[in-house]
């Protein structure tokens, strides 16, 4: 990539380098992005650079929840409907869509932006632990579900979350593991073959 | 010319991993026959992978690897022994993912030690047993120093090579061990060192681990005795290790947890 393409424009050249610098694009999809455009009308480029600048410009994060919006509080913080007293925690802002494609749940979240990952040296300080705590402490909160994702950071999270949470009075609860739908019981690990036992459901 | 082995078998234990393009891991493995090795686990990052459970740090299990042209593939995975007891257990897994850094930072890839393999499963064994936590950390610490060649001096002073009196004496890392107080002026970075604390480091050093462990070591020992490896670690790596600051931060919330816990003083509450 450091080598410089005598045959491309200098703007051509520089839009490819940006392309690259994404994650999973790499030098070829880079070309082949940048001179799709190209050959698309002024109005398409100009639309994608206009969602790239706005991305930054006119997103903030939620002074509640912490997750990306456009309007703070955001919308669903503000929705009266739901149920002010649950706040489901997890990792990621793509986490809070999927909880909401389940439309089981109708309390609030609260978005960790990352997990601890003792080994990366990425501690509690780093994540927004303390926004949490401070949500919790204010008030009118009963049930904190932690949905970090069930492996070894996620699971440490949780954990030291919830030691965090417990001197407050609220129920913290962990999201339940079993098997997954299309599951083979032959392949399932040990860890999660007894976390599905354990938490066995009459049929 | 001999057919190269296209896969081969290993019982290991998983020191960490890191996201690889898309749904891939690479999983650093410290094995019992090749000694530390970095695989590819295709797929774990897709909720349907078989081999995702097997390959979480900690977990001791036997892998099937297929030699790749760059990193092998892990192609099956049998879990041994899962260390539930660990993940479930704040005050544990900090030592228990601690002790796998120390040796993930402290070897070189493929080169086989089956006694450091042994160490750290030792070690992960007594610290999920659920007894002491400083015991088999500082016993781990130590005898993994001593297999690597860097043995701390508890016998005699490393300056002036004389006998250690039963004295307070110095810990000094970059020296390579213990420093009597008569050699201790243009000594930098040294530390105190009880009678006591040189007991149980010495009985650490010599084991075995039951012998070692059967010491009563108090809170405040214990600390002490935590700090001073600690920093013989550091030293030696030339590196933090940085599951130790996730160690810490636990403590703190248990202390934290701890104080809230008790019976909340009316002056607490401004």
């Amino acid at each position: 990539m450091n080598e410089p393409l005598a045959a491309a424009a200098a703007p051509v050249a520089r839009l490819i380098d940006e392309f690259h610098k994404l994650p999973g694009i790499g030098p070829k999809s880079a070309q082949r992005l940048t001179y799709y455009l190209l050959r698309q009308p002024p109005e398409a480029a100009r639309a994608l650079a206009q969602a790239i600048a706005e991305l930054k410009e006119r997103t903030v994060l939620c002074s509640q929840c912490q997750n990306v919006t456009e309007d703070d509080p955001c919308g669903v913080c503000r929705d009266e409907r739901r149920d002010h007293s649950v706040i489901c925690v997890v990792e990621e802002p793509l986490d809070v869509l999927a909880i909401e494609r389940t439309r089981g749940f109708h309390g609030l979240y609260h978005v960790l932006h990352g997990v601890i990952a003792p080994m990366d040296g990425v501690g509690p300080e780093q994540l927004k632990v303390r926004e949490l705590l401070d949500r919790v402490k204010a008030g009118g909160v009963t049930e904190v579900i932690m949905a970090t994702n069930p492996n070894l950071e996620g699971e440490a999270t949780a954990l030291y979350v919830g030691r965090l949470l417990e001197p407050l009075g609220v129920k913290v609860t962990r999201l339940a593991r079993g098997l997954p739908m299309g599951a083979d019981l032959e392949y399932a690990d040990d860890v999660t073959l007894a976390r599905a036992l354990e938490h066995r459901q009459e049929v | 010319m001999a057919r190269a082995i296209r896969v081969y078998k290993t019982p290991a234990i998983v020191l960490r991993q890191r996201k690889l393009g898309d749904a891939d891991k690479i999983i650093t493995l410290y094995s019992a026959n090749y000694g530390k090795i970095d695989a590819v686990a295709k797929g774990v990052r897709r909720p349907r992978s078989r081999l995702a459970g097997h390959v979480e740090p900690l977990s001791h299990a036997t892998y099937l690897l297929a030699r790749g042209r760059n990193l092998d593939i892990i192609t099956q995975a049998e879990t041994i022994e899962s260390f539930q007891a660990l993940r479930d257990d704040l005050d544990r897994l900090g030592p228990a993912l601690y002790a796998a850094e120390l040796l993930d930072r402290f070897t070189e890839l493929r080169s086989e030690n089956f006694a450091l393999y042994r160490l750290l499963l030792d070690a992960m064994r007594r610290l999920a047993s659920g007894g002491d936590i400083g015991a088999p950390l500082r016993f781990y610490e130590m005898a993994l120093l001593d297999a690597l060649g860097f043995r701390p001096e508890l016998r005699a002073c490393v300056t002036c090579r004389s006998r250690l009196e039963p004295v307070t004496n110095y810990w000094s890392p970059p020296a390579g061990g213990v420093v009597c107080p008569s050699c201790l002026s243009g000594e930098t970075s040294v530390r105190p060192l009880s009678v006591s604390a040189l007991k149980v480091l010495r009985a650490l050093q010599d084991g075995p681990y039951a012998e070692a462990a059967r010491i009563a070591v108090g809170p405040d020992l214990a600390e002490r005795l935590e700090r001073a490896m600690r920093d013989y670690v550091r030293f030696v790596l030339e590196q933090d290790v940085r599951s130790a600051a996730f160690m810490d931060a636990v403590r703190r919330s248990a202390r934290r947890a701890a104080v809230a816990g008790r019976p909340a003083s009316p002056t607490e509450d401004s």
